[in-house]
């Protein structure tokens, strides 16, 4: 019998174990939930401090990727994901944990080649579809800008 | 206390579309990240999303949706002040400290951390 890739996902489908969606479904919103919660309490933080509201932004975004490289490079982001599912990879801290363990792991290929375009893994097309999407936005303004006579 | 509590509701919700999209599609985590910031332009540009930040805080700036709505609130204000040139310079300025964080960090992370086994 020859074992094609379709038959094979079938066959491993069909004896992997079936999460149970609202199990998976509430642990998302959960620890997604609490990642919010800890960015609002730092949001809040560097506002007491007397940082404006895009400073305390910035720097609670900053907050969040460090933990997140951290807990990845310790290997605790990933226990946590395996419960939490899309709760950690949403937040930003899921974009860090996607930037951070590509990295890690590409160490054996060098830095360049290795570390150095593995680092974009994930990064590269969450920013290249990012950025061309606002720049499509940016694009529509202008224009609009322009036909209203004040460029 | 109020905004606390919608920043997890709000926060909470928005990772469990993720999980949705998870479990009843074969969207891969890269996709369903590349969806969710260029869906937080979308409903930025539309209006949606900065209600949303006025009432969740962080529950609408942690996601990576909210990272999509500083692409698009960095390229309005720069085409404001610039122009053409905003169109190009506005979303990645706006944006510049997450992503220099984010790689920073993963490098010295690279640095430090030696991979673990599979």
């Amino acid at each position: 019998m020859k074992i094609t890739p379709e038959l094979y996902k079938d066959m491993t489908e069909q004896y992997a174990p079936k999460s149970k969606s609202y199990v998976n479904i509430s642990f998302a919103f959960l620890i997604g939930g609490g990642i919010c919660l800890l960015g609002e309490g730092l949001l809040n933080l560097f506002e007491y401090f007397g940082l404006d509201t895009q400073e305390a932004g910035s720097w609670t975004s900053i907050i969040l990727v460090f933990l997140s490289a951290l807990f990845t490079g310790l290997g605790w982001y990933e226990k946590i994901a395996r419960h939490a599912g899309a709760g950690t990879l949403v937040p930003i801290t899921g974009f860090a944990n996607g930037v951070t363990s590509p990295a890690i792991e590409a160490r054996t290929e060098g830095w360049i080649l290795g570390v150095g375009s593995k680092i974009f893994t994930i990064a590269g097309p969450v920013i290249l579809y990012g950025t061309a999407a606002s720049v499509v936005y940016g694009l529509c303004l202008q224009i609009v800008r322009c036909i209203m006579g004040d460029q | 206390m109020l905004e606390y509590l919608w920043a997890f509701i709000i926060g909470g919700a928005i990772c469990a579309v993720g999980q949705v999209l998870i479990d009843y599609t074969k969207l891969t985590p890269a996709r369903i990240l590349t969806g969710f910031v260029v869906a937080g332009v979308l409903l930025s540009a539309l209006g949606l999303y900065k209600p949303l930040i006025e009432l969740a805080g962080g529950g609408a700036t942690v996601p990576l949706t909210g990272f999509g709505h500083l692409l698009a609130e960095g390229i309005r204000k720069a085409v404001d002040e610039k122009g053409w040139l905003g169109v190009f310079s506005g979303g990645l300025t706006a944006s510049s400290a997450g992503i220099t964080a984010a790689v920073l960090f993963g490098l010295a992370a690279a640095a430090v951390f030696k991979p673990k086994d599979k």
